[in-house]
């Protein structure tokens, strides 16, 4: 891990004691490894990249939002990709007032499973929303896209209330 | 199958922040006495499996270094799971059935106090569509909360009631974190955390750890009077995608508890509900008769040590065998949020 540049009263490593000499390390939580995403996966986050969404066709004919590889009740490989809308209901929510690193939206908001029309199952993702008094479940949501994508979930930069139709 | 007990049990005080101990520091005298409790040594012992975390403890591997505390040398046979200890008693239990064992040492532990927690518990979620999201956990588990209410299966004030129950119950828990409640008027009068959860809906931020020795047959019968007899134990695990599955129930629990044999005759059940929605979900899928005492530990709401909260529910109810006070008894640990994978243990006493 690369050291900051702590200046010359450290640069040799020696501690000499005191309390402007303790030994600090930032600790950083990460996943440093590449992967590949796979036809599934990866079709869907490359069509993020071109702002439309996919789903897949489950054995049973229904919509899986994201896609999944496998049929979630029979294990089946599935193949048909299915373009879903970008506008979309609330079916559960919770609200975040503690705004932690790396959350999409960093300000109160509300955590949200989201089913996209077209779609049978349901996304996670965040809705930008004044308080929790403006959600609930029910409301019509439509997606806020990143400025600049780059293939992935974060494509979606959050979901918004779409015009108080509920 | 062959016969396999719990013998011994051991926890330590389950605290906020255990600051000035390390890991090995912490479950020593945890994991000495459980085997002083059958006056046996690491030499008598001929598996031993843990649970622990590495993202947790913030190092990999670094379930090895605990095994300092264990005694290693001469070499012993081990195993280790990134899961709840249950887990662990889990492959300790089918190394015995193998005939590969007939004693097991199973411990499991965590430090979570130096990290953010709820964040931390982000990085076990799948990593291309919710990961990036960095969700923390205590939001996570409202999206359930909030579907079992607009169900109508739960109410604010139910939850707040499990609240107060558990953690009234924990008076009686000399290890236990959050001992007594006020009443749930009170509780139901506090703000929300995490709209729908309010703190007393969420379990306390726990270090701590369990051990337990498991003895087959005549060994069991040795080392102690009335051995807490595994009668059957089973897990399963529902899909890791959220919203493809119905939140307001929890099928894998039913399907563990069926293959465990669970036919809701107990005196005693010990579930692992991190969350007070979550035990309503977690009875109903094991399906008690009534009059079953749960949770009269206080359960996960009293002290949720990660990793090692669910192997101590087994502890609890082979406590009680152990002791006398209950003859058969029922536990249940989760693993993943939102109860996503399940263990159900039946334990009971007799030869």
């Amino acid at each position: 891990m690369a050291a900051d540049d702590d200046g010359p009263d450290t640069a040799g490593g020696a501690s000499g004691g005191g309390d402007g000499d303790l030994l600090r390390a930032p600790l950083v939580i990460e996943y440093p490894f590449n992967r590949t995403t796979g036809p599934v996966v990866g079709a869907f986050v490359t069509a993020l990249r071109n702002r439309t969404v996919l789903g897949i066709r489950a054995a049973d004919g229904r919509v899986v939002c994201p896609p999944v590889e496998y049929d979630p009740q029979t294990g089946a490989p599935l193949h048909e990709l299915v373009e879903v809308s970008d506008t979309g209901t609330i079916t559960s929510w919770s609200w975040v007032d503690r705004i932690r690193e790396g959350q999409p939206v960093q300000s109160p908001h509300a955590l949200a499973l989201i089913r996209l029309d077209g779609a049978d199952t349901a996304m996670l993702h965040v809705v930008d929303a004044p308080g929790p008094e403006a959600v609930s479940t029910g409301a019509r949501v439509r997606i806020r896209w990143a400025d600049e994508p780059t293939g992935a979930i974060t494509d979606i930069a959050c979901f918004e209330l779409d015009g108080g139709a509920s | 199958m062959r016969d396999v007990a719990i013998v011994s049990v051991a926890q330590g005080e389950h605290r906020r922040a255990a600051g000035e101990l390390n890991e090995v520091e912490m479950v020593e005298p945890i994991l000495r006495e459980a085997l002083d409790g059958v006056g046996v040594t690491i030499a008598d012992i001929d598996f031993t499996c843990s649970g622990s975390s590495d993202y947790l403890a913030g190092q990999a591997f670094s379930f090895v270094m605990t095994l300092d505390a264990v005694g290693a040398w001469p070499p012993i046979v081990e195993s280790h799971v990134e899961m709840d200890g249950a887990w662990a008693l889990y492959e300790a239990w089918l190394k015995i059935q193998t005939g590969a064992a007939d004693t097991a040492f199973v411990y499991s532990y965590s430090k979570a106090s130096p990290g953010d927690l709820p964040r931390v518990m982000s990085r076990m979620l799948d990593p291309y569509y919710v990961g990036p999201l960095w969700p923390d956990s205590i939001a996570y588990a409202g999206l359930q909360a909030r579907a079992m209410l607009d169900a109508g299966i739960t109410s604010e004030r139910r939850m707040a009631e499990v609240a107060y129950r558990n953690r009234e119950s924990a008076r009686s828990n000399p290890n236990a974190q959050v001992v007594g409640s006020p009443s749930v008027d009170e509780l139901l009068a506090a703000p929300m955390l995490s709209d729908p959860l309010r703190l007393h809906d969420c379990p306390p931020i726990s270090d701590g750890g369990v051990a337990v020795v498991l003895a087959a047959g005549d060994r069991a019968r040795d080392l102690v009077e009335r051995p807490a007899w595994i009668r059957g134990i089973d897990h399963r695990i529902d899909s890791h995608q959220i919203g493809a599955r119905d939140l307001t129930s929890a099928p894998s629990v039913a399907l563990a508890a069926q293959h465990a044999g669970v036919d809701g005759a107990f005196d005693v059940a010990e579930v692992h509900a991190p969350f007070t929605h979550q035990e309503q979900l977690v009875l109903d899928g094991l399906g008690l008769a009534d009059g079953v005492d749960v949770n009269p530990s206080g359960g996960a709401l009293a002290a949720n040590p990660m990793m090692a909260a669910g192997l101590i529910r087994l502890g609890e109810v082979a406590n009680r065998i152990m002791d006398g006070s209950a003859g058969r008894g029922v536990a249940h640990a989760t693993a993943g949020h939102l109860l996503q994978q399940n263990l159900v243990c039946v334990l009971e006493g007799g030869e």
